[in-house]
């Protein structure tokens, strides 16, 4: 069944969206992720303009990550203050790549640097993530016990000053840490299209030792409020969200959601790492052998208003 | 979804609307209509096609001896600004580099016509009436100044072929067919991604490589439904349609919460 997108101002497969909101849906479930990482590639792939795809996206994650949040904050998984200061950089952090985002669109290099970015970002952290998985799964082969990996004591982080006690996650924190993490997750989260749970939970785990109990949830607000802010303004000040897009991949991606999150169950720890890591770094080099190979028409058109 | 109009039609047509030629001085008038002032373009909208049909009409002192007539029809969409950008290689990577910019271009342009624009007019005949994409006035901003460039212009047949490839720009040298000697017709494809606006349309009527009359005519392309009220709504009161849509994306979660909620 085609339908016409209004805003990315192209005719699809409403059944091909909402298979790839299932999918991705269910990988995100399956991993505890946003899965915004994916969705904006593979949105991008399909012929949606990359500032379409990426300020879609973020009404998709705002979705998916506000039916999550809900589950964890009957489960009392949420620190309502750890939330809250990650929040105050976080919305700074979206505002600020919001206009960065214009910016780039309006001198022309937005879907060079949504590439660039997702290159780095995602082969770094995809390549880190499978190397860890690999490790643990050939560390538990061997026959020896896992460590739980701290990386260190990072001392310096937790010598801070504006410390700060958070009563659900039993921590005892600087808050300058945890307001630059929101900010750089709120940054990026606005100009990629991602929500950023894939970077906000180890960051989280391994540099702030947030526990794993409170860990998710609290990514997951972070994610909410700061994806239902990007929408606010991209669709303000770009004009490029399309409503009709996002609706078809939220109810794609909240079913996708339930039966991955059940599968997710089911697999090793250490197993679901290197597979997420495996998925993250496949899409980093898909952007990076498009950006390698000469492109089919190097021209582009875009119209910048009206005449009359 | 593709209308087009049986022949039966013409003639009721070409009663209904009408459009003259202007120029009293020349012995032939050319009457012209197109089969729909308004097209509207629903969701499923896929694609149409209008048809323009027209006879040529004669008077007394049209020279007996006058028989053979060539015929080109412009269609100009909306005009828009545009920014065509040129990747290059740059440390390894395909960037945008050079631009250059279309200043009220037109957003749909179609150039039909019985024979060749060669067989028809000399060259400087079809670059001062601008017969064909190569002899189309399209302004480009070339520093302080306004002006269009040579048509092999690497800038200006790149931008010409892109809109080809949509559909948007096209010309085809054998789209209109003279019915009778004095009766012709000619479709007008629209494509899905076809641009809102008011349509002018230019019928330019040639015999022995001159211009002998002009006609004009025009119709309209609206979007209506839902996707439409979605897309001004989107542009107008961004404020709005974003409150509306992030309420949305929470209404979806909430739902999704409630529906698939384990006990």
């Amino acid at each position: 069944m085609q339908l016409y997108l209004p805003i990315a101002d192209i005719p699809v497969n409403v059944f091909l969206i909402l298979a790839m909101g299932a999918a991705v849906g269910f990988v995100s479930g399956m991993f505890g992720i946003g899965g915004g990482f994916l969705m904006t590639p593979l949105l991008i792939f399909i012929g949606i303009a990359p500032a379409v795809a990426v300020a879609s996206v973020a009404s998709h994650i705002a979705a998916s990550s506000f039916s999550g949040a809900i589950s964890y904050w009957r489960r009392r998984a949420i620190d309502p203050a750890l939330a809250v200061v990650l929040l105050s950089g976080g919305t700074i952090g979206t505002a600020l790549g919001v206009w960065t985002f214009t910016l780039l669109r309006s001198l022309g290099q937005l879907d060079l640097m949504i590439a660039l970015s997702y290159v780095v970002l995602l082969t770094a952290v995809g390549g880190l993530m499978f190397w860890e998985g690999l490790r643990a799964i050939l560390r538990t082969r061997r026959g020896m016990a896992v460590p739980m990996r701290r990386s260190g004591s990072h001392g310096w982080i937790h010598g801070l000053p504006l410390k700060m006690r958070f009563k659900r996650s039993k921590i005892y924190l600087s808050v300058i840490p945890v307001v630059v993490v929101g900010l750089i997750i709120g940054f990026i989260g606005a100009v990629m299209g991602i929500g950023g749970g894939f970077i906000l939970i180890p960051i989280m785990i391994y540099l702030l030792r947030v526990p794993t109990s409170t860990v998710i949830g609290t990514s997951m607000v972070l994610t909410l409020v700061t994806m239902v802010f990007a929408t606010m303004l991209h669709a303000v000040t770009n004009h490029l969200v399309d409503a009709v897009l996002a609706l078809i991949l939220m109810v794609g991606g909240v079913t996708g959601a339930q039966f991955g999150a059940r599968a997710g169950q089911r697999i090793r720890g250490e197993h679901l790492r290197l597979l997420l890591g495996l998925l993250i770094l496949a899409v980093g080099i898909r952007f990076a052998i498009e950006l390698v190979i000469r492109p089919d028409d190097l021209f582009t058109i875009r119209e910048t208003g009206g005449a009359g | 979804m593709i209308a087009r109009i049986s022949l039966a039609a013409v003639g009721l047509g070409l009663g209904l609307s009408a459009a003259f030629a202007l120029s009293p001085a020349h012995a032939e008038r050319l009457i012209v209509s197109v089969s729909n002032h308004r097209v509207t373009v629903t969701p499923n909208y896929s694609g149409e096609e209008l048809v323009l049909f027209g006879s040529v009409e004669k008077d007394a002192t049209t020279p007996s001896t006058r028989t053979n007539y060539d015929l080109v029809v412009t269609v100009s969409g909306p005009r828009a600004d545009m920014v065509t950008r040129r990747k290059e290689r740059k440390f390894g990577i395909w960037i945008n580099t050079d631009y250059r910019q279309f200043l009220g271009v037109p957003t749909y342009l179609a150039l039909f016509a019985n024979r060749p624009f060669d067989a028809i007019a000399s060259p400087e005949v079809q670059r001062r009436q601008q017969l064909g994409l190569n002899n189309v006035l399209l302004t480009q901003r070339v520093g302080p100044d306004y002006a269009d460039v040579v048509p092999n212009d690497a800038f200006r047949s790149a931008f010409v072929r892109l809109r080809s490839e949509h559909g948007l720009y096209r010309e085809a040298t054998s789209a209109v067919t003279f019915l009778t000697p004095t009766l012709f017709r000619t479709g007008i494809p629209l494509p899905a991604e076809v641009p809102i606006g008011t349509y002018d349309v230019e019928i330019k009527l040639f015999s022995d490589g001159a211009l002998v009359t002009r006609a004009e005519s025009a119709f309209e392309i609206v979007k209506v439904g839902f996707e439409q009220f979605v897309a001004n709504t989107a542009r107008q009161s961004g404020l709005v349609y974003g409150l509306v849509t992030a309420f949305m994306a929470l209404m979806t979660g909430w739902m999704a919460s409630i529906v698939f909620r384990k006990d």
